[in-house]
């Protein structure tokens, strides 16, 4: 039976009063505020204690006379930086390349809807993620200098390896969204599970691949331009040398070069991802 | 032919939502289930081609009990039941061509259906099916460019690609206005008969129900509580499927539509005029 519409008891009285908040969920905000307030005031403390002040009070002459010795950057330094500059953008490109195609299996495994199994795999996938993830690339590359030596190779396998974890995790959540009756509609005419892949899954996450692929790529250009620091190859190593000589006309020139590849790797990413969606 | 006994489906989380139903649908009938949303109408056909797994019973198709059959077997058997969608669940971003061919892939080993291979007769099928459905030239268009008609033609085309022994239709028309709502009834009735197909069509429009399928089956509450012929349901059957207060509340629904639809059809021979 369906409530009647038409009220034939008294007719009711209502509150004027209405609040957003229930008087707890108030309490909680109030109080988380404070906590908040507080713990600024401590590190405030904390950062206090740990700092000369004698030095912060030159700050803006010290970063003056850097500046002078900056500029002008030493344009004749450039073409020295041409192949340092592409190695950069191969370890960058290779270990885009190569951690994708490490991502690919990993994010299908960690994927609820398509991991052969939920209790085991699943964990592990997931686990090789987070360990990717929680290693920056010049740790890795660090580390790998260790393992295999300096040179372009280290750099591209740790941004490789730190790829992995980005690639696989906005993949596998791409997965994990895909239109459940695009599948079923596939299973229905009796296809196998790799068909089925091929034909509701892979389709369905294939903007959102090229897009992450993309977005990857253009990070990796940046973190790749500071592994030399480790001795990783690429342009850092440049950097390197030149601030362990104070040859600030020099860094300058690496900086600005630096910088003008992101923007262009940015514009690239950017368009590619356009074109796509 | 397909026969269900005693099928029965509970749900994990304790909900009934099939109860011994038992029915049988021979070469070439057409029957349409109807009843209120939550009757078990989709639990129904999904439990056929085991989207959904039943809990008890046996589904006959020729020799074969569907609900026993092993994943192996399940694929192999899957091949030969057509299912259409509600809302058409094509591939949105395949194109027209590689929907109506995924019809074939339980067929077809994975590498020629991995590059897009397949045997020239099932080309050859895929086109005559298109051009049955009348979008022989949007083969090549991908599925998310066409109107929602268009991609209930293709849903059929995949369905008959596949050439079932038996079609599973799960609200054909849910999403569709009521003049494309007919076309594509009409053409599933059609196909039906050219090719003595069996067909279970869920369906929400009695009205609808009535002036197309070959036979009515009600459900409410996942049991059966009328099976028969469209014309031997009236008022009071309908009343006891529904609920008497929300029939009437279709029943009028269905004459407005009617209604607008005459109007408008009037509005435009006058504009031509």
């Amino acid at each position: 039976m369906k409530p009647s519409l038409v009220n034939t008891a008294e007719p009711a009285t209502y509150a004027q009063i209405w609040t957003f908040r229930t008087p707890r969920a108030r309490l909680a905000l109030w109080v988380g505020w404070l906590a908040l307030v507080a713990l600024f005031v401590y590190c405030w403390q904390v950062m206090n204690a740990e700092t000369m002040w004698v030095f912060v009070a030159d700050a803006p002459t010290q970063a003056a006379d850097i500046g002078s010795r900056m500029w002008p950057p030493s344009l004749s330094y450039l073409p020295e930086l041409m192949k340092p500059l592409w190695d950069t953008l191969n370890i960058a490109t290779l270990g885009t390349l190569g951690g994708v195609i490490m991502a690919v299996p990993v994010a299908f495994l960690a994927a609820r809807n398509t991991t052969p199994s939920v209790a085991l795999i699943r964990p592990l996938a997931l686990w090789v993620i987070v360990a990717s993830r929680s290693i920056n690339s010049l740790i890795w590359a660090l580390l790998l200098v260790a393992i295999i030596g300096p040179g372009l190779l280290a750099g591209v396998v740790a941004i490789a390896l730190r790829s992995i974890g980005f690639v696989g995790k906005l993949l596998y959540e791409a997965i994990e969204e895909t239109d459940i009756r695009q599948v079923e509609a596939v299973s229905a005419t009796g296809a196998s599970a790799m068909q089925r892949l091929n034909y509701a899954i892979v389709p369905q996450i294939l903007p959102a691949f090229w897009g992450i692929t993309m977005f990857r790529w253009d990070i990796n250009i940046r973190e790749s331009t500071i592994l030399g620091l480790v001795g990783a190859g690429g342009i850092g190593l440049k950097l390197q040398s030149s601030i362990n000589v104070l040859a600030w006309p020099q860094v300058a020139t690496i900086l600005l070069l630096i910088l003008g590849t992101v923007i262009v790797s940015e514009w690239i990413s950017a368009r590619v991802r356009h074109a796509i969606l | 032919m397909l026969e269900l006994q005693q099928l029965s489906k509970t749900y994990a989380t304790g909900d009934t939502a099939l109860q011994d139903v038992s029915f049988m649908v021979p070469r070439g009938q057409v029957a349409g289930l109807i009843g209120p949303s939550g009757a078990g109408k989709s639990t129904l056909i999904r439990c056929i081609n085991r989207l959904v797994d039943p809990s008890a019973g046996r589904i006959l198709l020729g020799e074969t009990d569907l609900a026993q059959v092993g994943r192996a077997e399940l694929r192999r058997q899957r091949r030969r039941i057509g299912m259409i969608f509600q809302e058409y669940a094509l591939v949105e971003r395949l194109t027209v061509m590689e929907n109506v061919l995924s019809g074939r892939l339980g067929y077809v080993p994975f590498w020629r259906s991995f590059t897009r291979r397949f045997p020239g007769h099932d080309i050859e099928n895929a086109y005559r099916l298109l051009d049955r459905v009348g979008l022989l030239e949007k083969a090549d268009k991908r599925a998310d460019a066409l109107s929602g008609g268009q991609r209930q033609r293709v849903g059929i085309a995949r369905a008959l690609a596949q050439e079932p022994a038996l079609l599973l239709v799960d609200e054909p028309t849910a999403s569709l206005d009521p003049k494309t709502s007919r076309q594509i009834m009409r053409l599933i009735i059609e196909i039906c008969d050219e090719r003595e197909l069996p067909a279970i069509v869920n369906i929400h429009d009695v009205p609808l129900a009535q002036q197309f399928m070959h036979r009515i089956i009600g459900l409410r509450e996942g049991a059966v509580v009328f099976d028969g012929a469209p014309a031997a349901l009236d008022e009071a059957v309908l009343g006891d499927i529904y609920g008497a207060e929300d029939w009437t509340a279709m029943r009028r629904e269905h004459e407005e539509d009617q209604a607008a639809e005459a109007d408008a059809t009037r509005r435009v021979a006058e504009v031509a005029r």
